[in-house]
């Protein structure tokens, strides 16, 4: 009863009280619009396709994080997942060149869902703490990468053309990629604030105890979260390799950091409960816009890296800040005030 | 008389070869409020768990409204219609009002969650009980009393028919226990069935119609409560006389031995000043949430104060860490003794010298021998129950975990030593001995300050009562004016 816990008010759980979210949209336009007094060329239509191509991806598996994170839980292997899967469809490509591309999606899904329900069933069922089963399955995930293709790339020569083309077409001047992860984001959003298991994610990871007395199994929720950030991250991993136009082992090796970065940035709480798709969206962009900008505003491709990593922790410091822990109000209003 | 609409019968429940409940026996009547009364540890909180789907027992029966009922899961509880109202607010903060009453059935239009209507049912709810409350509130921004509302309204919606109240007036204040009482009649008028949990005679006498009493898991004792006395209720629930539980040793009070002045900090509370006497046992009582922990974390270095002094033998103390406080002569045995007070996964051995192990290393290398002798020498001082002093702390009964927890703080040679709740959790047999060693504690010229909730071990154990109410220092009683209403009315009065 009596423990102190940190504030934090109101992040993006509710439309209508988005403080985080205003503040932060509000950072990205700052840096956006500081990219481009030092560099015109960044807002020209080619590299802002570009750009939102790029941070696509990176959105697409934040959500996915996200879903684990409300949980209390972190998903390690997502980078990993993409890799394999965009690895066996690359392959199937290969080897099925005529088969079209609906199986290619399927595949894509599917084999990414059951690495996702692999995470999940070890952290529901055999109560493995998350961080544990998805360190073990990052390497296993990427293992499997090397075995399945003998180390081996695939290149564009041996992919259909449907297969590059796909991701590449452009629907109202923005790519096909850019709109899946555009409906991934809306898809997240709606089931996330109107659909019941939507719901009782946040539930499961705003209060475990409570969950259960509101008979919700907190730990079939973490399942659920996994099997849809290994979805997404299946997906991912075909759109990856299609706009890449080249599958190899090291496919978005490390990117898991950059996800979870983009999900904090966003005001996900890596405690879990707390969070929201606009503001995930949001910190990818923020991410994605560093990423892209740092080669072009003339910084040397030696600091690149690290001021990327301090611009993260940066962002990363602000968030906290705005939910410092400020102690219980005990004393009445009126007193404390005085 | 009305048939009864729950009945449980020869229930019992054991938790890892330990026994909680035993065959437990308990009986609702429509439109009628049966105080459940026992001490921590009775097995209440078990028989809650049982009712509302947490646990499970292992044996007995339950029949509701005629009809014998299984009860696997709080979804089942909810949808047979039992529903609870914890004391420790079970509340998703970061969730809505209406969201936190609809939590297990959310109203939904075309398979989606339909936000306007639950936000029109949770008004039409919450207009009877708070209208102040805002359905789209986060359910942090509420008061305690209101979180208990809200979970009542939880109880509405879904047409409950018994009511489980757990200790919901822990927190409150005297008016807002009177809002919450004219609610519960208002339920019992409708028919409902309300299961109230107390520690406050006051209470049950004044809103329950029929009484059970647990002791040691066992049910010992039910009927009207127009027909008992307080003093039969007490004894029923102690099983024993009041000085038997409270072995208050005769120790000479020397002279101050510690002050605190004029202490505040942010909204926690505000010119908190008392002292403490050689040989005293100082009693710190209030309301859950009185602040009475804060300002303990605060002596202590665990939180910064904003203004005040704290002198200790006439010597002003600054105190910036636990550190600093441990260093200048101040032990503090938190309430929590499996998350703060001990490592449940170390050893006694590791558990005792903790906070020694600077004072016992030589040339910055920790001197294992060394600890083994103090942790041996404090077993046996405090006849701890062990197997050995390698055996882990978890591995210990709740009475032995605390008297390790009270030997780490011995062995730093304290001149003050803060207790917060030191009897929390544990049965009556083991209460007991840690009083013993409070008052062996304080002949040897230590001070106590014991922060507590229940009422019988300010009254049975403390010097003098010092009462905190909101933050603030509401009266300070010597042990002879020190009673159970003047103590009470100190700490609620508005």
């Amino acid at each position: 009863m009596r423990e102190t816990h940190s504030a934090r008010v109101g992040l993006g759980t509710r439309i209508g009280r988005l403080p985080h979210v205003v503040g932060l949209g509000l950072l990205t336009l700052l840096l956006l619009a500081a990219v481009s007094f030092a560099f015109p060329p960044f807002l020209e239509v080619d590299n802002v396709k570009s750009l939102l191509d790029d941070t696509a991806l990176l959105i697409m598996l934040a959500v996915g994080e996200m879903f684990v994170l409300l949980t209390r839980s972190v998903d390690l292997s997502v980078a990993a997942n993409a890799a394999l899967t965009g690895m066996v469809v690359a392959l199937f490509n290969a080897a099925h060149p005529g088969a079209g591309m609906l199986p290619v999606i399927v595949i894509a899904i599917v084999m990414g869902a059951v690495l996702g329900a692999f995470n999940g069933i070890l952290v529901w069922k055999l109560r493995i703490p998350s961080i544990v089963v998805t360190l073990g399955t990052l390497s296993a995930y990427r293992g499997l990468v090397y075995i399945v293709s003998g180390g081996a790339w695939v290149n564009s020569g041996q992919m259909s053309p449907m297969f590059l083309g796909l991701v590449r077409v452009p629907i109202l001047g923005v790519s096909v990629l850019s709109w899946i992860g555009f409906l991934v984001a809306v898809a997240a959003f709606l089931f996330l604030r109107f659909s019941v298991s939507g719901r009782n994610l946040y539930a499961a990871g705003n209060n475990p105890n409570a969950a259960a007395y509101a008979g919700i199994d907190v730990g079939r929720m973490q399942f659920l979260a996994f099997v849809l950030s290994g979805a997404i991250a299946g997906l991912a991993g075909y759109l990856w390799v299609a706009r890449f136009a080249v599958a190899y082992t090291d496919v978005a090796s490390g990117f898991e950091l950059q996800v979870i970065a983009a999900c904090v940035i966003g005001g996900v709480s890596i405690t879990g409960g707390v969070g929201g798709v606009v503001g995930v969206v949001l910190g990818g962009l923020f991410l994605g816009i560093i990423k892209n900008a740092l080669p072009v505003v003339g910084i040397s491709p030696f600091w690149q890296m690290a001021v990327s990593g301090l611009v993260i922790t940066v962002a990363v410091v602000l968030n906290a800040g705005a939910r410092r822990h400020e102690g219980r109000r005990i004393l009445e209003e009126s007193e404390a005030g005085a | 008389m009305t048939a009864p609409i729950l009945t449980m019968t020869g229930v019992t429940k054991h938790f890892a070869g330990v026994r909680a409940l035993v065959k437990g026996e308990l009986t609702l009547y429509p439109g009628e409020v049966t105080a459940l009364i026992g001490e921590n540890g009775a097995g209440k909180s078990t028989l809650v768990k049982i009712l509302t789907g947490v646990h499970h027992a292992d044996e007995g029966s339950i029949t509701l409204g005629g009809e014998v009922v299984r009860i696997p899961s709080a979804d089942a509880a909810n949808r047979l219609g039992i529903s609870a109202i914890h004391q420790e607010a079970v509340v998703f903060d970061d969730l809505s009002v209406a969201e936190n009453i609809f939590i297990t059935e959310r109203p939904r239009r075309h398979g989606m969650v339909d936000w306007a209507e639950m936000r029109r049912q949770t008004s039409k709810l919450l207009a009877e009980l708070d209208p102040r409350i805002d359905p789209a509130m986060p359910m942090r921004q509420l008061s305690v009393a209101q979180k208990h509302l809200v979970q009542i309204a939880r109880a509405l919606s879904h047409e409950a028919r018994v009511v489980i109240m757990d200790e919901p007036t822990a927190a409150l204040s005297h008016r807002e226990v009177a809002e919450l009482f004219t609610i519960v009649h208002r339920l019992k008028a409708e028919g409902r069935a309300i299961l109230f949990i107390s520690h406050k005679f006051d209470e049950v006498f004044e809103i329950a119609d029929r009484y059970a009493v647990f002791r040691d898991g066992a049910a010992v004792g039910q009927g009207l409560v127009s027909d008992v006395g307080r003093d039969e209720l007490i004894t029923l629930m102690v099983g024993r006389s009041v000085d038997q539980v409270f072995p208050k040793a005769v120790v000479p009070i020397g002279e101050e031995l510690f002050r605190v002045e004029g202490l505040s900090r942010g909204r926690e509370f505000a010119d908190v000043s008392f002292g403490l006497r050689r040989g005293e046992i100082l009693g710190v009582y209030g309301l859950v949430g009185a602040g009475r922990s804060e300002v303990m974390q605060t002596i202590f270095g665990l939180n910064r104060a904003d203004a005040g002094t704290v002198t200790l033998e006439g010597r002003k103390l600054v105190i910036r860490s636990p550190e600093d406080a441990i260093d200048q002569g101040l032990g503090f045995v938190p309430e929590d003794r499996q998350i703060s007070g001990g490592i449940l996964r170390f050893s006694i051995n590791d558990n005792i010298a903790l906070p020694s192990l600077s004072r016992l290393a030589g040339f910055g290398f920790t001197r294992r021998g060394e600890e083994r002798k103090l942790a041996d020498e404090y077993v046996s001082q405090l006849q701890i129950k062990t197997s050995g002093i390698a055996q882990r702390l978890e591995e210990l009964s709740g009475g032995n975990q605390q008297k390790v927890v009270i030997a780490k703080w011995l062995a730093t040679h304290p001149r003050v030593l803060i207790m917060d709740e030191p009897t929390k959790g544990i049965d009556v047999g083991a209460k007991t001995a840690v009083y013993r060693l409070m008052g062996e504690m304080v002949a040897q010229g230590l001070g106590i300050i014991m922060v507590t909730s229940e009422l019988p071990e300010a009254l049975g154990m403390a010097d003098r009562v010092l009462v905190m109410r909101r933050g603030r220092v509401a009266a300070l009683f010597d042990r002879v004016e020190a009673t159970a209403e003047a103590i009470v009315r100190a700490a609620t009065d508005a």
